[in-house]
């Protein structure tokens, strides 16, 4: 076996890397020096996700184990995008890693943080279907250890066993699909299924992708595969709930691309594509119309998270560089704006532990710049230009009618229309917090340095990432230079 | 030229925005009033470098070697928004010699308003906002000015307006600043309405929005260096001309693309019908006149005239339009002057006036005629009237701080307590007037050989309106420094302090000198360096002569107090009237908007919302708001039903197909 090889995975060897050292660091180091953990964590993280920018200049195309892994620019590219949201949920995460309850465990939350990021790495380089399953297990079994991260707390326990037992469930359904996609083609590389599939047994080939679609549709918390959704992000800790809302949903959304179009591929026009059709559609609209009643912003936050996966599934129906590019880009764009949600959510957490939209009146008078940050975050979700949140959806939007049928037209129709509606709940927040009259039962607090440095971090994106068109254009030259999707 | 000057004068201005804006607060006055005076002076700097080396470095970039024509550099031109394949926006720098000499004017005159202010505007409230909004002022007309292409043009445009907005409506408490703010928002976004409907005709047709696309081909050997060449114009023209419809309502597709482009730098311009904001934007602090409504702003319109000028050149009849307009307009602004009584709104009209002089002045230009001389005296009167008027406005300023009223009846006699003030508006006043040797002489010579070359009628027109413009000028400054004394009190009026007092004397002294730099070498249509030479046998007598004619009437007049100035208003009582009253353009408006848009157009528009649009709207919220109740027990809480309804998702996404494909 050649061992160089292993070179291929230097995004993955660096992640173990700072894992590893993590993991010696939290093993190793004397008592008073853990309480710099969470540092420690977040300085190897940065210098991982700059090593990750550096390697952009390179070209990184290069196949591993006999094709079974693959790294490209743009495979580089999604894993930066990725890092830069650890990054950022990592940050804010210190200051509830250390509080007295979670500050015995803080080491193994940082690890298994880790070692799910290490999940989605390989779920997005993966070309045989056994690598992509270890990286899916790896991504999803240690997420439910930290949804259950609370001790202390009724609502962590259950969201955890909801959460594992969903996604075994959930593993078995989509193993059962590609044993069926075995059985079409003997063999689990995305390029062998993609020459060899036929339409000879259309009813085995429809229910091995229904089940492969419902697998991923699970991570990616499609309707009606979305159920978990709301009372895991509710019960599992705020950090755990946005490194969920967009890390994992993120990886899952480009991956399950990757395997749409190297997989499966033939089987886009009239086969698949009407699959993700009624699932988007349902998606946006589900995912709203629940939105519209929650009154507990994480979980009016899990609605609104399942309604935008819809919309990022508008760039894999795309199937074409601009859908993949404007793809990435929504994830880049959605990671800034939920992250900014999450974060001043978790602040106000932190301090005083209120949770209910109602406690959110009038937040304004008494914390106005978390109260603008909120602001920011709902008008980029609810895409409102100048945000960034406006240009990702144009994008989305573009690459979707690039394809050019007129059923795309109508799928594009009912999105933009329920984005009217999406408006509506997002701008119920910005309501509560400026024009309600209430008194604020939220006193006026300062929050930790490191809350403060994630959230001017997520501003930032918020507003550079739209009006500065860099990112966008590189995304697309990416995107038309790789082989992503297949030659048709 | 290396990018980082142009990019800097862009974004200088914008920081000092940001950071005025958002920091503002937190600053004493007088540090933010000198941190933007000081941002403003180091753009002034990098821009007088800029237009410098443009002008005068004999870089192969900027000029001709062969034969010294000037030439059109793009600096710099970014993707912004890369929309489509065929649709792509840019920002950039088009250094030009137009470009280059506004960003003169416009830092100039941006850097003493800036220094002027900081003792006009002392002990405001919302001081810093003030400042802020200037260096958004200006950052938004210097982007709008090294556009290189129409769409940045029009964001900057925009910019530019919605900026104005904000400054007339400075003291929004105020219930007249702020009707004042949104009459010029809604008048010049109305008249952009024509703009834009301009560019999507002429980019849905040439398939382009960058304006050296239009107007200038490549040099030979260079990838960003153009010269304005007519064979461009023409292709633009070919392409009009073989599309399936070239014709519309009697004039070509080009022809209506021009004139909508023109209808946005009429409402920019304020030239009649759409001058109605100009003078109501006096509303604003005096300052901002100066800078925006007399020197910059108003002078867009015949910036992007003079910027699509070539292919104005191809469909003559638009020209003649401008030409028009600008007539009308000319006469009409310097009538309403002579009778106004507020000291702003009779600078406001003159403003118009001379902004009508430039329109002319391009609309009168053509190739053949002493290649192009009108477009040169055009952008030459755009030069130092922006001079000359941003020193009346900041006399004006003045005064108004001293007397602390914008009536002239409250001054009189002021030349004894203002000596400073008294000197250097007399200069703006003769500058204007076009007395030799001040700057207003030259431009104004060339504006009226230019008119007297296309047509006789238009000489003598415009003569006239030279006339006119010396009388009132003359009779508002007799009015405020002789006349007599009203009674001030025992607070005597003084003149104002250095910060005040420095932009006054500089503005004079440029007002002076201007007329003898030599125009015709540094800005002409094509490039090509022209001399200018003064008709001393007709034109420039002529002019001298009826601007003493002008100045003797004044004199006579309104040097002492007499009641000559009523019977001679009595004797014409219906033509003063009308004059007073603005021609009743005003009313005018009012009847129209009020009586036929708001009750013909409106009501019925908003019956329709309020009953057929608000309740297909209520009934979708209504069916939205049932939807969301009826499913709600979907989200049961229990594992089992999570599973079981993820299975039959999955069963019925295979089967569903399984049945379609089958």
């Amino acid at each position: 076996m050649d061992y160089s090889q292993f070179l291929a995975m230097q995004q993955e060897i660096g992640l173990l890397v700072v894992f590893l050292l993590v993991f010696l660091y939290d093993t190793f180091m004397p008592k008073r020096a853990l309480g710099a953990t969470a540092a420690v964590t977040c300085g190897l993280f940065a210098l991982l996700t700059l090593g990750g920018f550096a390697m952009c200049v390179l070209d990184t195309t290069a196949d591993a184990f006999s094709g079974m892994y693959q790294t490209s620019p743009i495979i580089v590219t999604i894993k930066n995008i990725l890092n830069v949201g650890t990054l950022i949920v990592l940050i804010q995460s210190c200051q509830w890693a250390n509080n007295d309850f979670t500050s015995v465990r803080r080491g193994e939350f940082y690890e298994l943080l880790l070692v799910t990021l290490f999940g989605m790495y390989l779920m997005i380089s993966a070309r045989h279907f056994l690598l992509f399953v270890i990286g899916l297990e790896c991504a999803s079994l240690p997420l439910a250890a930290m949804v259950a991260f609370d001790k202390n707390h009724y609502e962590s326990h259950e969201a955890a066993v909801k959460y594992i037992l969903t996604a075994v469930f959930s593993s078995a359904v989509f193993m059962m699909g590609l044993s069926l996609v075995y059985a079409l083609t003997g063999s689990l590389y995305f390029h062998d299924i993609y020459l060899t599939l036929t339409e000879q047994y259309p009813v085995m080939l429809c229910v091995a992708l229904a089940f492969v679609m419902a697998g991923m549709g699970f991570k990616l918390s499609l309707v009606p595969f979305h159920l978990w959704t709301a009372d895991v992000y509710q019960g599992a800790p705020t950090s755990v709930t946005s490194y969920l809302s967009v890390i994992s949903k993120g990886s899952a959304a480009f991956a399950f691309l990757v395997i749409l179009a190297q997989a499966f591929g033939t089987f886009y026009a009239g086969v698949w594509e009407w699959m993700l059709y009624g699932l988007i559609i349902l998606t946006i609209t589900v995912g709203n119309l629940f939105a519209i009643r929650q009154k507990n912003m994480k979980r009016f936050l899990a609605f609104s998270s399942i309604s935008q996966a819809g919309y990022i599934m508008l760039g894999i129906i795309a199937m074409n560089a601009t859908g993949t590019a404007s793809l990435m880009y929504y994830i880049l764009v959605y990671i800034f704006s939920n992250l900014a949600a999450f974060g001043v959510i978790q602040a106000i957490e932190n301090k005083s532990g209120y949770v209910d939209m109602d406690d959110y009146k009038g937040l304004y008078k008494t914390n106005p710049r978390l109260a603008v940050v909120m602001m920011l975050a709902m008008f980029s979700l609810a895409g409102i230009p100048p945000f960034a949140g406006f240009f990702s959806k144009f994008f989305i939007f573009t690459g979707a009618i690039e394809q050019g049928s007129i059923e795309i037209y109508i799928l594009v129709l009912i999105a933009l229309i329920n984005t009217i509606v999406s408006l509506y709940y997002y701008l119920l927040v910005v309501k509560a917090m400026f024009i309600s009259p209430d008194e604020c039962k939220i006193a006026p607090f300062a929050s930790a340095a490191t809350e403060r440095l994630g959230l001017w971090i997520c501003v930032a994106g918020i507003i550079a990432l739209g009006i500065v068109s860099v990112f966008y254009n590189s995304l697309l030259k990416i995107s038309e230079a790789s082989y992503l999707l297949p030659l048709n | 030229m290396a990018v980082t000057l142009p990019l800097l004068i862009l974004v200088l201005p914008l920081t000092m925005f940001l950071v005025l804006g958002l920091l503002g607060n937190r600053m004493s006055h007088r540090f933010a009033g000198v941190l933007g005076t000081l941002g403003m002076g180091a753009t002034a700097t990098m821009a007088y470098i800029v237009a410098f080396t443009y002008f005068f470095s004999g870089s192969p970039d900027f000029i001709d070697a062969q034969t010294g024509d000037r030439l059109q550099a793009i600096i710099f031109n970014v993707d912004w928004l890369h929309f489509y394949k065929d649709l792509t926006i840019r920002l950039g720098f088009l250094l030009d010699p137009i470009s280059a000499l506004l960003l003169v004017v416009i830092t100039t005159i941006s850097f003493m308003v800036h220094l002027y202010s900081n003792g006009y505007m002392e002990g405001e409230k919302g001081f810093q906002r003030y400042f802020a909004f200037l260096s958004l002022f200006s950052f938004s007309m210097l982007g709008l000015v090294v556009a290189t292409n129409i769409f940045q043009m029009y964001i900057f445009w925009e910019l530019v307006g919605a900026s104005s907005y904000l400054l007339i409506g400075f003291y929004y408490t105020k219930p007249s600043a702020v009707s004042a703010s949104k009459k010029a928002f809604i008048v010049t976004r109305f008249a952009d309405l024509g703009f834009l409907i301009g560019i999507l005709i002429l980019s849905f047709y040439t398939g382009q929005f960058t304006f050296t696309d239009f107007t200038s081909a490549l040099v030979d050997g260079t990838t960003n260096v153009y010269k304005v060449s007519e064979a461009s114009a023409e292709a633009v023209r070919n392409i009009f001309q073989t599309s399936a419809a070239p014709m519309f309502m009697g004039a070509s597709v080009l022809t209506w693309a021009l004139v909508l482009i023109f209808m946005g730098g009429m409402g920019k311009s304020a030239m009649m019908p759409l001058h109605i904001w100009l003078p109501d934007a006096m509303e604003g602090p005096t300052p901002v006149s100066a800078l925006i409504h007399a020197a910059t702003m108003v002078v867009a319109g015949v910036y992007l005239v003079a910027r699509l000028f070539p292919l104005y050149l191809m469909e003559v009849s638009a020209l003649e339009i401008v030409t028009i307009v600008g007539a009308v307009t000319a006469f009409y602004a310097a009538m309403v002057a002579c009778t106004q009584v507020d000291l702003k709104r009779v600078l406001a009209f003159s403003t118009i006036s001379q902004i009508a002089f430039m329109m002319v002045a391009l609309g009168v230009a053509r190739p053949y005629i002493h290649e192009g001389m009108g477009y040169m005296a055009g952008m030459f009167h755009l030069f130092t009237h922006a001079m000359f008027k941003a020193l009346l406005f900041l006399g004006a300023g003045a005064l108004i701080h001293a007397v602390h009223s914008n009536d002239y009846t409250a001054m009189g006699g002021l030349r004894k307590y203002m000596p400073i003030t008294h000197i250097t508006f007399l200069i703006g006043c003769l500058a204007i007037a076009g007395i030799w040797p001040f700057s207003g002489f030259f431009s104004k010579d060339e504006i009226l050989s230019a008119c007297f070359e296309q047509h006789v009628f238009w000489g003598i027109w415009m003569t006239m309106v030279a006339g006119l413009t010396a009388f009132y000028m003359f009779r508002l400054y007799y009015r405020i420094f002789w006349w007599n004394e009203p009674d001030y009190g025992h607070h005597k009026p003084h003149d104002a302090p250095w910060t005040m007092s420095v932009p006054l004397i500089f503005l004079a002294l440029v007002s002076v000198c201007a007329g003898w730099i030599p125009f015709g070498k540094l800005v002409t249509w094509n490039g090509e360096p022209y001399h200018i030479h003064i008709d001393w046998g007709f034109v420039a007598p002529l002019s001298l002569g009826v601007a003493i004619i002008g100045i003797l009437l004044a004199t006579v007049m309104y040097r002492k107090e007499n009641a000559l100035p009523d019977k001679v208003a009595n004797s014409v009582h219906w033509l003063w009237n009308c004059c007073y009253h603005r021609f009743y353009w005003d009313e005018l408006y009012m009847f129209i908007t009020h009586k036929i848009i708001f009750q013909g157009v409106c009501k019925p528009i908003a019956w329709f919302d309020r009953h057929v649009i608000d309740g297909a709207m209520n009934g979708m919220a209504f069916v939205t708001n049932k939807l969301s109740y009826a499913i709600r027990g979907f989200q049961s809480g229990s594992v089992q039903m999570y599973v079981w309804w993820y299975l039959i998702g999955a069963l019925l996404l295979g089967g569903i197909l399984t049945v379609c494909i089958l």
